[in-house]
């Protein structure tokens, strides 16, 4: 089927020479281990705050991806030939979607007990990282794609791309903290359910904004 | 509308409109200030300090307002191609900025008195923050993308994705336990607010309504202007 | 902006070449009738049988075999692999090997593709239409940068590509070198 050879041919750029997989996990890897270095080793502290910048820095690494995520195609003239194939734009939107989470947000959600670790968190803390991490990272794929391609032919796009996704992300980075925190907490507070919405009406709903954002893009 | 499409008559039918909004709204400000800070009581719990709130909740009105705005002419530009569409969006995120703005620097002095604190995370001041980081979000795309069409259109799509965030904003203190005070006007059993307070604020709220739509005005006209001139000058250069 | 009155129509077994200096908007006339740039004044449609006109962008992009002015070629791929990767998203069954050999690129099937010289490049786009079975060609300067002998290989394909029901539509700064309607842009 179009949509997978698609992915696979993604995740094949990806493992050959698309230095922009391990760019996000050695940044998530090296900023999640050096965080703690400046928080002050009082008890319980970290474990505080750990929900929260697990989930910045994962949106931040996938971030650093997401430029990439139209821009190489829309460059070199594939993605003209990928919109006269046979899928619908929302489905090569979402097609692409799917592509930038196999090729970075799984290695993401693979090291993220590593960040768990950094931050001293027991295992119910690892659970929640974990947890989170795998879920809302396809809404940050989802929505980061929105960005990426509201940005193809702008001529920074790399600096305003954030600026237009994190504010939308923030949901994501809340509850995820909140996930993380009722692992540790052994308390309910909804964070999952929350989490899991908004990742699901994200990644059901932006393909249309995404699809918009390529017509735009490609017929002026 | 359709008559609206062509500049020359959208600017002759709006000349006379910003002298008049402007001197309608410098009247019901002088009104307004004068009600808030002298003919108001002290209201029980906060005294002097509720003074503020004449400037701070109309102001967040017009944040959200402005951005309802933006949103529709957005949607209007997209669907109807409309060529006065996309520039009402555009000059209209500025001040919907400067207005968001307004209301979260005044929110945060209001916030010491009354709660200690300058600022706190709860779910309505972060979701109004977040309508700040929009309107520049929305903002950047038009200065940072080259081509002007391609501009218009990506910044509409954005105006609408965004729009989910005004009703995050409304309910945000129903849904969530909030610092901030629950809805006390706009709600379903009628506003619980005294009407002492109820008249001056609606006054603040005209006054900055009609500023805010004589700024776009202006704003819109210019706008207009500036690619008459350009315009003109390329088709003189083209001889 | 693109041109104003500008009417052709072309058929079955037909060859138009659209000529004009630089910037006259050849590129834009091709994207225009692919569907990629939208036609504010002006109807652009396919017939496929007398009753069935397609005019709208969206189903006319899945319709052509599009040659852009850029390759679309994936460097870290091998050549063989950007052309199955081409057949799988397509869902077509054309023979690679067999696309590969008619343009002399069989010998370097295996080698990523950002090793190849521009004509080479030039030549692996072109063997894109042989695999995707799309019988409107759509091809905004295939024979630049190729040598002599590689062009005769491409006029030879659109020949048969032609001959065999399809048309093409083919924009060139130099002269085709094949019999075709001619359309004029200034």
């Amino acid at each position: 089927m179009s949509s997978l050879a698609l992915i696979g041919r993604d995740i094949r750029l990806a493992s050959r020479g698309g230095g922009n997989t391990f760019l996000a996990v050695a940044f998530f890897a090296t900023i999640v281990t050096l965080v703690p270095l400046g928080i002050e080793p009082v008890a319980g502290l970290l474990h505080a705050v750990a929900g929260g910048i697990v989930m910045l820095c994962s949106a931040l690494a996938a971030l650093l991806s997401l430029d990439n995520l139209f821009q190489a195609d829309f460059e070199d003239g594939s993605l003209e030939l990928l919109v006269t194939g046979p899928l619908s734009l929302e489905s090569l939107a979402a097609s692409k979607i799917a592509a930038h989470w196999f090729t970075t947000a799984l290695p993401l959600l693979a090291i993220s007990p590593l960040a768990a670790i950094a931050m001293d968190l027991p295992g119910a803390g690892l659970v929640g990282v974990v947890l989170a991490v795998a879920l809302a990272t396809p809404a940050v794929s989802a929505v980061g794609a929105i960005g990426a391609s509201l940005t193809l032919s702008a001529k920074r796009g790399g600096l305003i791309l954030p600026l237009i996704v994190l504010p939308l992300l923030a949901p994501v980075i809340i509850f995820g903290a909140g996930v993380v925190r009722s692992k540790l907490e052994g308390a309910e507070n909804g964070a999952v359910l929350y989490l899991s919405a908004f990742s699901l009406a994200a990644v059901l709903l932006s393909p249309f904004a995404v699809a918009a954002g390529l017509r735009t893009n490609l017929s002026a | 509308m359709i008559g609206y499409a062509n500049p020359k008559r959208f600017l002759d039918l709006t000349r006379p409109i910003p002298p008049w909004f402007f001197g309608v709204s410098s009247t019901l400000l002088a009104i307004g200030l004068y009600l808030a800070l002298f003919v108001v009581p002290p209201e029980r719990q906060q005294g002097d300090a509720v003074r503020i709130m004449f400037v701070h909740v109309p102001a967040a009105w017009i944040g959200m307002g402005a951005y309802a705005l933006m949103a529709v002419c957005s949607i209007w530009a997209l669907v109807n191609r409309h060529p006065l569409a996309d520039i009402a969006a555009r000059e209209a995120a500025p001040l919907g900025a400067l207005f968001t703005g307004l209301a979260l620097i005044t929110g945060s002095l209001w916030g010491k008195p009354m709660w200690g604190t300058y600022w706190a995370w709860d779910a309505r001041l972060t979701s109004f923050l977040l309508l700040f980081f929009l309107y520049l979000g929305y903002i950047a795309i038009w200065n940072v993308t080259e081509d002007e069409t391609r501009a218009a259109r990506g910044a509409a799509i954005l105006a609408i994705v965004g729009a989910v965030n005004l009703p995050i904003i409304k309910f945000s203190v129903d849904w969530w336990n909030t610092l901030h005070q629950g809805e006390s006007i706009f709600r379903s059993g009628g506003p619980v607010i005294a009407t002492v307070f109820l008249w001056p604020l609606f006054i603040m709220l005209a006054a900055y309504t009609t500023l805010f739509a004589a700024l776009w005005i202006v704003r819109v006209r210019t706008a207009i202007l500036r690619r008459t001139v350009r315009t003109r000058v390329s088709a003189g250069f083209g001889r | 902006m693109l041109q104003r009155d500008i009417n052709f129509s072309v058929s079955s077994g037909e060859i138009l070449s659209i000529h004009g200096p630089n910037g006259a908007g050849k590129t834009s006339l091709l994207r225009a009738i692919a569907g990629l740039l939208e036609v504010p004044d002006g109807c652009i449609a396919f017939r496929l049988h007398p009753h069935d006109i397609i005019a709208n962008p969206e189903e006319r992009i899945g319709m052509v075999g599009w040659l852009g002015h850029q390759d679309g070629i994936k460097g870290e791929l091998s050549l063989r692999e950007n052309l199955q990767f081409h057949c799988r998203y397509n869902r077509c069954f054309g023979s690679v090997q067999d696309a590969l050999a008619s343009l002399g690129l069989a010998d370097l099937q295996d080698l990523p593709a950002q090793y190849l010289s521009h004509g080479q490049r030039r030549r692996l786009a072109f063997a894109r239409l042989l695999v995707n079975a799309r019988s409107l060609w759509l091809l905004d300067e295939p024979l630049s940068g190729i040598d002599s002998r590689g062009k005769a290989c491409v006029r030879q394909h659109i020949q048969r590509h032609c001959e065999m029901g399809g048309i093409a539509v083919v924009a060139v700064h130099e002269p085709l070198g094949l019999k075709s309607a001619s359309l004029e842009l200034q």
